[in-house]
């Protein structure tokens, strides 16, 4: 099993390391039972996503895609934060090993349980994107 | 990236190849390229290298050399050893006995069997990661046919009270194999005082080239033959010998044995300092394994708050090749089934490391490996959210 150079790079200097202390949105997901609890923090102004902060328990492959995902929301305004996907995220990694996949999936459920957050807390969930939250309910461990 | 110095420190999962060994087994490859069984000149001489060959290992772990079969790793002498006696014996009884800590090659051949019928007691080990003789007295009944107890720990290096276990089940009438893969050539062995019947040996681990092992079966134990074939290995294991890589196991397996004391003297040195760098230096670590009835050569970390893989990970492009229990590491979702069975936690098993050193290590790497664990640990809990400054160990 082979890394990519991409997913080296975002482990070994990993972006947006750390902790918003006065974020609108959290997201905690995975369990340390499985090996990977990633928390995603989100400072947002104007439905834009100004700051993205992560803290990853995790393999290099759960790191790399918490700091690429951290990368890719940040600056989007919530509706396209919300399309992201775990396949975007493994492309733009230059690609993951299929054991891997999961951790992509970790990454996004893990903005979009922050997402879920605020959306919740603001009344923003509607018939057009509540289906955007459904991968929260998927056990990543089954896309290993 | 710049180029670091490359450090080996996993020792456990394979080695070189020294260059005496190469030396001895270079003849078998060029002019002394005949089939050990043909019966003209060529083949009789590489007929003779082999049985040396034997000769040599069976001095070794003080065995006759008709007991020792020439197989092509440990992990067919496992299941050899395991399968063959299953066979073998099943019109005494189907109840075979192993530990939970035991490698795959064995476990995973017992779970084959299970699935023949036969019934599998694994037992517990304690949290130092030692069977105790009397849970394996306990657990024959009169229709146990073998049990089987590794000699030393692939992952914690723990050695087992062998003596002890061969003797109960002598005097139970029930064979007894041990996997030696990890002790040959790192612990004395002496096949005939300890009282075993089937014991597996693999010629990598102790700087002979990978592709060959042995199966020490005691004169006069009955197992099934496993490989079908020609009379070779005197009609036990059926496929033309692999003469150069034998020869090389018989010269690596013979300056093991000569060099075990000092040897063993120096790797305990780093083991120690090693281990107590990491507890003292690095905070929230826990030594797995017993801490001196281990290998001479085995390092087995838990390091809290941070995963395996990703220590791994950061180790080698540090320079430092190593190994960890971790899930991820082998794609696998649960950790290593060893840690688990020592009482541990998944999130520490998880963040386990492990370090088995070599002829080539120095005490100079050990203190630069403290040096840049330290800087990879502190790195990899700034990321961790379970991790905060004052923390309190689930551990200490």
């Amino acid at each position: 099993m082979q890394y990519s150079d991409r997913v080296m790079d975002h482990f070994m200097n990993p972006r947006n390391v750390g902790e918003i202390e006065d974020a609108e949105a959290t997201g905690l997901i995975g369990n340390a039972k499985c090996g990977d609890i990633m928390k995603m923090f989100l400072k947002i102004e104007d439905g834009i996503i100004v700051d993205a902060k992560f803290k990853t328990f995790g393999c290099g492959a759960a790191i790399a895609t918490s700091s690429m995902a951290t990368e890719m929301i940040k600056g989007k305004t919530l509706d396209e934060a919300l399309q992201l996907t775990n396949k975007a995220v493994a492309e733009a990694l230059g690609g993951l090993p299929p054991v891997k996949m999961h951790c992509s999936l970790l990454a996004e459920q893990a903005v979009k349980s922050a997402l879920k957050e605020y959306y919740e807390k603001h009344d923003l969930i509607n018939d057009d994107n509540r289906h955007l939250f459904d991968k929260l309910n998927e056990d990543a461990h089954d896309h290993a | 990236m710049h180029q670091v110095k490359r450090i080996y420190l996993d020792h456990a999962a394979t080695t070189p190849v020294r260059p005496e060994v190469l030396s001895a087994m270079m003849p078998a490859f060029t002019t002394v390229f005949g089939n050990p069984s043909s019966l003209y000149q060529s083949g009789l001489q590489a007929h003779q290298l082999m049985e040396n060959a034997r000769a040599k290992i069976a001095d070794c772990i003080g065995a006759d050399s008709t007991e020792i079969y020439f197989t092509s790793c440990g992990t067919e002498s496992d299941n050899w050893a395991i399968k063959g006696a299953a066979q073998s014996h099943q019109g005494k009884g189907r109840h075979m006995v192993t530990s939970a800590i035991e490698h795959h090659a064995v476990l995973h051949a017992f779970d084959a069997l299970a699935k023949q019928g036969f019934e599998i007691t694994k037992l517990p080990v304690d949290a130092d990661g030692l069977l105790d003789p009397e849970a394996v007295r306990s657990a024959i009944r009169d229709d146990t046919i073998l049990v089987s107890v590794m000699m030393a720990n692939n992952e914690i290096g723990v050695i087992q009270p062998i003596e002890e276990i061969a003797a109960i089940c002598r005097s139970n009438q029930v064979l007894f194999h041990t996997d030696a893969v990890q002790a040959g050539g790192a612990l004395p062995i002496d096949a005939h005082r300890m009282g075993v019947d089937l014991m597996s040996f693999s010629g990598h681990k102790l700087y002979a080239p990978k592709g060959v092992g042995a199966l020490y079966i005691r004169r006069g134990v009955r197992i099934a033959n496993f490989f079908d074939g020609g009379a070779q290995e005197r009609n036990r294991r059926g496929g033309t010998e692999n003469v150069p890589a034998i020869t090389g196991f018989a010269r690596a397996f013979e300056l093991a044995i000569q060099e075990m004391e000092e040897n063993s003297r120096q790797l305990i040195e780093l083991r120690d300092a090693l281990i107590d760098g990491i507890l003292t230096r690095i905070p929230h670590t826990r030594l797995n394994g017993h801490p001196t009835r281990r290998l001479p050569n085995n390092v087995n970390v838990s390091i809290e708050f941070i995963e395996g893989e990703a220590i791994l990970l950061m180790l080698d492009q540090l320079g430092y090749e190593c190994s960890s229990g971790s899930a991820c590491t082998s794609g696998a979702l649960d950790p290593s089934h060893v840690l688990l069975a020592l009482g541990l936690p998944h999130e520490i098993a998880h963040g386990s490391l492990r370090v088995t050193f070599g002829r080539s290590n120095t005490m100079d790497d050990v203190n630069r490996l403290i040096d840049d664990l330290e800087i990879v640990v502190r790195r990899l809990r700034e990321m961790s959210p379970l991790y905060n400054e004052n923390i309190f160990s689930v551990q200490n």
